[in-house]
């Protein structure tokens, strides 16, 4: 599994916002996840396909339905290939912070 | 119903995966020090124990058919919230294709937004990134050699 189709894999709004609605609610079908994008049915499957091969969705058979899940395992291999052992508590921290600062009123 | 599944493509054999697996002296070096205890036979109690002999979770050996399918019951034992959900479900399969073995974890417990599932769902791509690089290269993830950061 390329990192290369990872990449490309999410070099595209229309599939980050896919993986952002499973990661929002996991094990979706294609119908549930097209609903209310601006994505024609054709489109979503043709993204699904994409994010499939990147390794970035997973899917199961339900009955006569398939099932997609967010697979996060290459997100990680990226993150700990540049984050390692020490930076991954500060950069929670810097997070937790711009999180906390991003909420307070002005 | 509440679920993940969690998919890594490692360059091994079903056989040395499968191993890495199921054997404790493995199990140490990728799973944040952790290592399991069972005899590995369908109905066996099984535990997932912290490197200073704490339990981190329990259950049992549903269903094993070496080197291809493990399914386990599997409940939380050391945060009180999370034990109070009660059983899940893990299932490991392995498929070899072509050189690579496709390794596929899903967790799942019948209940929505789990907070058991959303916790392991940290864990386990982790576990698995470290796997493969300990499989392919020898070397696990430095942070997931020891077992400090799951007690968090």
């Amino acid at each position: 599994m390329s990192m290369d189709a990872v990449f490309r894999a999410l070099a595209d709004e229309s599939r980050r916002q896919l993986l952002d609605r499973l990661h929002d609610k996991n094990g979706q079908t294609l119908g549930e996840l097209g609903e209310g994008l601006a994505m024609s049915r054709q489109a979503v499957t043709k993204h699904l396909g994409l994010l499939e091969s990147a390794n970035l969705v997973a899917t199961k058979k339900r009955g006569r339905e398939k099932l997609h899940f967010i697979n996060p395992v290459p997100i990680n291999d990226i993150a700990e290939r540049w984050i390692g052992k020490f930076e991954r508590g500060r950069l929670a921290a810097l997070s937790d912070l711009k999180k906390k600062l991003e909420r307070e009123e002005p | 119903m509440s679920q993940y599944i969690y998919v890594t493509y490692i360059r091994s054999t079903q056989q040395k995966v499968w191993d890495a697996l199921t054997k404790p002296e493995f199990q140490k070096t990728y799973w944040f020090g952790m290592h399991q205890e069972t005899d590995w036979k369908p109905g066996a109690s099984w535990k997932l124990m912290f490197s200073d002999g704490r339990v981190a979770d329990a259950g049992e050996v549903v269903e094993i058919d070496p080197p291809r399918r493990l399914v386990l019951k599997w409940r939380n034992e050391f945060r009180p919230e999370l034990t109070a959900e009660g059983y899940s479900r893990c299932t490991m399969e392995l498929e070899a294709e072509g050189d690579l073995v496709k390794l596929s974890v899903t967790h799942a417990i019948e209940r929505e937004n789990s907070k058991l599932i959303q916790a392991v769902s940290g864990g386990w791509p982790r576990i698995l990134s470290s796997l493969q690089s300990y499989l392919e290269t020898g070397r696990a993830h430095g942070d997931t050699r020891s077992t400090a950061e799951v007690k968090k």
